[in-house]
């Protein structure tokens, strides 16, 4: 294992790399440029391709194009570009192109707070883009994670034949922290391949495990993609049973995902209030707890790894042995309504939610755990 | 000649059902024989063709030929096109794209795909109007046409597509119209063989609206019309700008070398590793 001082983005950028993306494609945006920067210096000296786009649709473009090629591919930006994205994470969720999106969130909307952090892209990473589809979205709250989850998008990217989003802010991308980087090799997951030829190849069939093979353009596996719904043949369609066929199994694909993906870290589990956060604030939260807890306050934290699709299973058993939540938020309370609508009213869910730009404290956090114990 | 029997049938897809959407008399389909004609005649592989479009009547093209293809978003196609070429420089990359697709909504990616010089053979099918939304006016319809979206009349310049092509930078541009096939067909099979960002604006009749529009009746009366309003490069260069009013260009108009985005980035490896 080897220690370094590293900045969240550029542990995003790493942990990229690690996991194997050798293509970049963006366009830069406070606070995510240097995510940007790093990749176009690293990318080349690994023989890989970085390329500058006109805006953020052509940056996604290009990463789906590079993708379908073969390549692993990603690319980075903030709300307003992660905005102009939603199109094509749409039309990669619909052709199911593994590719790698970090948001690097601040404050909203529309140019909002360049500079400053925020939580408010939760809502906008699930469902930003038109129509039903599923997404898996990850959220590192420290520098480590940024580099251990951006390394995992790429795996599940690849498992699921996803976009995979990694959501982090301000503060997270732009601190600087210790990491511990592996110094073997960590393990990488590749799309899979046929094990037909191609005249029995079905490209958007169902294998089983609702993921179909996916060969690269120039493989001989000569297929069709489109953002049109499509038959297993992945030629169009408006036949309604083809097409109930494709959303169900694209939904099941992700829904099998989720039994894997309860991503979180507990301390103090099982205490008569719970904290449950994620990114930056998280951080506010721990240090909030073991705070109060001097004070004689039985509280815990869950902290959340994975936003979407949404920890039910996780978030239940929190609830089970609680008496009460609180969801502390950079935003008007986005996670706090999921944890609403698993709750079904066992315990009491309540919200502190700070807007102003500024960071959630571990004081406000205390005054407000105090409060509710007093 | 059954149709097992065409010379070019092996580029259509075997487990594609026909026909194909396009309406009778409609421009694109003299195209799609242009285009895999020249495919036949530089004799690439099928595998190695990777053949992307955006959305509108020309998009549906790859569809139906038997290459990989990939049918993206509004505008966008050259953005993909771009990925693909990068990742795997040694496919050949081929767009297509219509008028609204390519000037209007994908306008910036067409002006950046030309700057780059990526190595890409671009086709806009300009038919001048939205054909599938229903006749709308686009970038490319006539001045005081009346279209859906214009009843009173288009009161913008119809954009010139080539030649904003050209100034952007692109290593090849042409026009033609289905109208002037052996044109067409030297002009498909240039702008593939082309290394760099070579662009063909193919002036195509669309039958259902802007022949309705125009108060051109049938196919055979918009090629008339194409073959009326057209003048060879040759020619107009000797013509002057009142004499080359309404009419359309027609010839290479531009073929120059310029090096590749991807001999740029090769070279950039190349000097980078030696540091």
């Amino acid at each position: 294992m080897k220690a370094v001082l590293l900045q969240g983005n550029e542990a995003c950028a790493k942990g990229a790399l690690a996991a194997g993306c050798r293509f970049y494609a963006g366009y830069p945006i406070t606070p995510s440029s240097e995510i940007m920067e790093f990749m176009a210096r690293e990318v080349p000296r690994l023989g890989g391709v970085f390329i500058q786009m006109e805006d953020e649709s052509a940056s996604l473009g290009a990463v789906i194009g590079a993708s379908l090629a073969g390549v692993k591919s990603m690319t980075a930006t903030s709300g307003p570009g992660f905005s102009v994205m939603q199109e094509h994470i749409g039309f990669a969720c619909m052709t199911e192109v593994p590719c790698v999106i970090v948001d690097v969130m601040r404050g909203g909307p529309s140019t909002g707070l360049a500079t400053q952090p925020s939580q408010a892209d939760v809502m906008q990473a699930r469902w930003g883009t038109h129509g039903d589809h599923p997404i898996i979205v990850l959220a590192p709250s420290s520098v480590q994670e940024c580099f251990e989850l951006t390394a995992k998008a790429f795996n599940l990217a690849e498992r699921y034949r996803t976009p995979v989003i990694v959501i982090t802010d301000a503060i997270v991308g732009q601190m600087r922290e210790e990491v511990t980087l592996p110094e073997a090799d960590m393990e990488i997951e590749v799309r899979p391949q046929p094990t037909v030829p191609p005249e029995e190849f079905l490209p958007y069939g169902d294998p089983g495990n609702c993921v179909p093979a996916m060969p690269a353009f120039g493989d001989g596996y000569r297929y069709h993609v489109t953002g049109l719904y499509h038959d297993v043949h992945g030629f169009p369609t408006t036949q309604s049973g083809e097409i109930d066929f494709l959303i169900r199994r694209l939904f099941s694909k992700i829904c099998q995902a989720s039994q894997h993906l309860q991503w979180f870290d507990s301390w103090y589990e099982h205490s008569e209030t719970m904290v449950i956060a994620y990114g930056c604030v998280a951080r506010s939260a721990l240090r909030a707890v073991r705070e109060v807890r001097e004070k004689g306050l039985d509280v815990g934290l869950t902290k959340l790894k994975v936003l979407w699709p949404f920890m039910d299973a996780t978030i239940s058993g929190v609830l089970d042995n609680c008496r009460r939540v609180l969801v502390p938020e950079m935003n008007f309370g986005q996670i706090s309504r999921e944890v609403e609508r698993v709750n079904q009213g066992r315990c009491e869910i309540l919200t502190l939610n700070k807007v102003d730009g500024t960071a959630l404290t571990p004081p406000e956090i205390v005054r407000k755990l105090e409060e509710i114990h007093s | 000649m059954k149709h097992e029997d065409h010379p070019m049938r092996k580029y259509l897809r075997p487990n594609k059902k026909m026909p194909t959407i396009w309406c009778s008399g409609c421009g694109i389909g003299i195209f799609v024989q242009s285009l895999v004609r020249a495919i036949d005649r530089i004799g690439y592989s099928k595998d190695d063709v990777v053949m992307v479009s955006g959305i509108g009547c020309s998009s549906r093209i790859p569809i139906y030929l038997d290459f990989n293809t990939l049918h993206t978003t509004h505008g966008r196609a050259l953005t993909f096109a771009t990925g693909v070429k990068l990742a795997r420089p040694h496919l050949k990359v081929i767009t297509i794209m219509g008028d609204g697709d390519a000037v209007a909504i994908g306008g910036n990616h067409l002006i950046h795909a030309a700057k780059r010089n990526v190595e890409i053979s671009a086709f806009v099918i300009n038919n001048q109007i939205y054909g599938m939304t229903g006749g709308q006016c686009s970038p490319t319809t006539p001045y005081r046409l009346k279209t859906t979206t214009s009843p009173y009349g288009n009161r913008e310049a119809a954009f010139d597509v080539a030649r904003v092509v050209e100034a952007a930078g692109a290593a090849f541009v042409g026009r033609a119209t289905v109208y002037h096939t052996p044109l067409l067909d030297r002009l498909t099979e240039a702008a593939l063989r082309k290394k760099g960002f070579a662009m063909v604006e193919v002036i195509a009749q669309c039958v259902t609206y802007s022949g309705r529009w125009m108060g051109l009746a049938s196919a055979a009366e918009m090629m008339t019309w194409q073959r009326d309003n057209s003048v060879r490069v040759e020619r107009a260069k000797e013509m002057s700008e009142t004499e080359l009013a309404g009419k359309m260009v027609i010839g290479v108009l531009t073929d120059r070398e310029r090096p590749t985005y991807n001999e740029e980035y090769n070279e950039l490896l190349a000097e980078e590793s030696k540091v």
